[in-house]
């Protein structure tokens, strides 16, 4: 008795195995014939253009996590074309891609500032009697978010946004804010005034554009990390997108990109007519503004803060990737030169504005590509 | 060093007159089995290994931290700022060291009464099955990663502790200590409650288990005389765990005073220190160093490293004064019971 029950059993066991193994890898056919062929069409529509010029091998780079998104759908593209080449770029941050860019260790770095002159001065280690040279790449607005129950649509100007982040202004019916939006109907709550507790390029380039902007009432040194006292801090740009959301009264800064599901976003008075909503496509006209101030090949850019041409987002981010100009290592030259071709390219810079990033400007995209031919 | 001295096979060492226990000993080892003699040379290896890594980190954590002080241009334990990146940098740990214990200590008064009346409910008032499931449960708490509390506490603890928050300032408010401003309640309140949830399994799967060591005898006896069962727990369970309990918590407190990324998604960090428990502020060591050290330079992460060599010391002093109070509470260990 026992004994046949236990065969039984064991039949039925195996049945139920032996049908169910067949339906998953049935499953598994059917899904790899479809999905194989999307793809592989898809990515030969897109990658067309790309130059592989026989590049191969492991491509290693690190740095900037604001650009983090761009990259990823560079590399994807890219690959799909170049498929001897194999890219790994680690969103560590600008200050840990320029010391592992420094070190030797990576074949470019991404960051959200230019090389100051004491790492152009380490770089000739790496560079072999060259230097390292900033490329810009991927421009970006850092919009400023606020949550205020009953307002939609507001306009602040540099003093008014310094003396916010600074704690001087504690309403949001306070007098200067009601004379740059006479029409809102603003509401007595008590302004909570977020800002990154890491470090970070963000708050970096959002504290210049106050420094800059509004001299007389932003009067710290500015840098990574945040130095105005008092407000309130929370960890990454998606940790200040979420405290946005979810605390009444709020305001802070980080990338447009996170600004999704319904986060408005402040438009900035600058000296043009209108005030300036933050849009790519207004970061684009402020790179387009700024001048190059680096040396020789070094093309970092210097924005214009105040700028005074229509529809220029003021408060915008310039991420560049940094490498040797020449005495780059022979083994990756080939195929970091022909990806970095490819990011400057019109294609490559085409796919920034669904991401939410900002294109170059055609001018500098040309100078960028001008001089990446260079590099040896 | 031992297994390299050839020992079966001594046939001519005696030398002209060694000390007999030397001889004794000697004696001893060619009676063990080669086994024997790997095992200890592998045992003593492991812990000659385990003391030159930690001196090698103590080492090396000791310079790069004097690298950065000898610059500092703030007061290491006084400053209110943490710039690193100037030249030369200005920082301080004063913030640091306040929020990392006000926390841990917020996070304690909560934990360690509401940990104990678990650990009782369920050895001595629950039905056997139901204290089990319930331990079980406590102990899943424990298997939770503490990012998962980090998410947990952002999105769902934070925005329902504005009621509370409310609550404690209208009738506490005078205190000053419960003072609310009205900013978002991210504040070493909200962290301690935090921590108090994170620590609560260790603290109270210790306590338990001490509580079930509690000689039968005791309750028993207690019980003949007429107790009831609360006289019982007061009288012969309490005093018996007492050790235990306080072990228990400084387990837990060394939990908390490290904990970092749960702290770093909840607390809205700054430089400045409030009288307020309610008031958004503050900061501790590690979630300092969590939030620093991505984008730090040299000089920063040395400036982290020493920050981090002050969490050890205390977290050092910490234990040193639990073990002085359990050594004080000898008598009621349960070894003479």
């Amino acid at each position: 008795m026992k004994l046949q029950r236990k065969n039984r059993l064991r039949a039925l066991s195996l049945g139920v195995v032996a049908v169910s193994g067949a339906l998953a890898l049935s499953a598994c056919g059917s899904d790899d014939t479809s999905g194989g062929g999307d793809s592989t069409a898809s990515a030969k529509a897109d990658t067309s253009a790309i130059k592989c010029d026989n590049a191969k091998g492991d491509l290693l780079a690190s740095g900037s996590s604001a650009q983090k998104n761009a990259v990823d759908a560079w590399v994807k593209n890219y690959t799909a074309a170049c498929e001897n080449v194999k890219i790994n770029y680690k969103p560590d941050g600008s200050g840990a891609g320029v010391t592992a860019f420094l070190q030797g260790q990576t074949a470019f770095a991404g960051s959200d500032s230019a090389l100051k002159p004491e790492e152009i001065e380490q770089s000739s280690k790496v560079c072999k009697n060259s230097q390292a040279i900033d490329l810009p790449m991927v421009g970006g607005p850092i919009a400023i978010a606020f949550n205020v129950p009953g307002v939609d649509k507001l306009t602040l100007d540099a003093k008014t946004l310094a003396e916010i982040f600074d704690n001087k202004i504690k309403t949001w019916n306070d007098p200067a804010i009601k004379a740059l939006n006479p029409d809102a109907k603003l509401p007595s709550t008590k302004i909570q005034a977020f800002h990154r507790s890491d470090e970070s390029g963000t708050t970096d380039n959002f504290t210049k554009y106050l420094k800059e902007a509004a001299p007389g009432s932003w009067k710290y040194e500015g840098g990574k990390a945040w130095q105005a006292k008092g407000g309130q801090s929370a960890q990454g740009s998606s940790g200040l997108a979420q405290q946005v959301k979810q605390t009444a009264g709020a305001i802070s800064y980080f990338e447009l990109s996170y600004a999704g599901d319904g986060i408005k976003t402040v438009d900035v008075k600058t000296e043009a007519a209108e005030p300036v909503a933050a849009t790519t496509e207004n970061a684009s006209k402020a790179i387009a503004a700024a001048k190059v101030v680096g040396k020789g090949k070094d093309l970092s850019l210097q924005l214009d803060y105040s700028p005074k041409a229509d529809g220029a987002y003021p408060i915008t981010l310039v991420t560049y990737e940094i490498a040797c100009e020449k005495g780059n290592k022979a083994d990756t030259l080939p195929a970091t030169k022909s990806f970095l071709n490819y990011i400057a390219s019109e294609d490559g810079q085409a796919i920034l504005a669904d991401a939410g990033y900002a294109p170059l400007p055609a001018e500098i995209a040309t100078k960028v590509r001008s001089t990446i031919a260079t590099l040896s | 060093m031992d297994t390299t001295a050839p020992a079966p096979t001594p046939a001519p060492p005696p030398p002209p007159a060694p000390p007999t226990d030397a001889q004794q000993r000697r004696a001893a080892r060619a009676a063990t089995r080669p086994g024997d003699r790997v095992f200890l040379g592998l045992s003593r290896g492991s812990g000659i290994l385990l003391l030159v890594i930690m001196a090698a980190i103590a080492a090396f954590l000791t310079y790069r931290a004097s690298l950065v002080l000898a610059k500092n241009d703030g007061n290491f334990f006084t400053t209110f700022e943490w710039n690193t990146n100037l030249n030369p940098p200005d920082f301080g740990i004063a913030v640091l060291a306040y929020g990392t214990v006000v926390s841990s200590i917020v996070a304690m008064v909560i934990a360690v009464p509401v940990a104990v009346g678990i650990a009782l409910f369920t050895t001595h008032y629950a039905p056997r099955k139901l204290g089990g499931l319930i331990g079980y449960v406590i102990d899943l708490l424990a298997a939770v990663p503490s990012i998962v509390y980090g998410l947990w506490g952002a999105l769902v603890l934070v925005p329902h502790m504005n009621g509370l928050f409310g609550w404690l300032d209208h009738w506490f408010g005078w205190t000053g200590i419960l003072d609310w401003q009205g900013g978002a309640p991210r504040s070493l309140l909200t962290v301690g409650v935090l921590l108090a949830i994170m620590i609560l399994p260790i603290v109270t799967n210790v306590s338990r288990e001490v509580f079930r060591q509690v000689p039968q005898m005791h309750e028993e006896a207690a019980l003949a005389l007429g107790a009831t069962r609360w006289e019982v727990i007061r009288m012969s369970v309490l005093p018996f765990g007492r050790s235990g309990v306080i072990s228990a918590s400084m387990l837990g407190l060394g939990r908390a005073l490290g904990e970092t990324m749960a702290v770093a998604t909840v607390l809205s960090p700054t430089f400045e220190i409030h009288a307020s428990l309610l008031d958004p502020g503050g900061g501790t060591f590690a979630q300092n160093i969590a939030s620093k050290f991505g984008e730090a330079t040299d000089q920063g992460r040395d400036a982290l490293i020493a920050s981090g060599l002050v969490l050890f010391v205390i977290t050092l002093l910490v234990n040193g004064a639990a073990r002085a109070i359990i050594a004080r509470r000898k008598e009621y260990s349960g070894a003479d019971a």
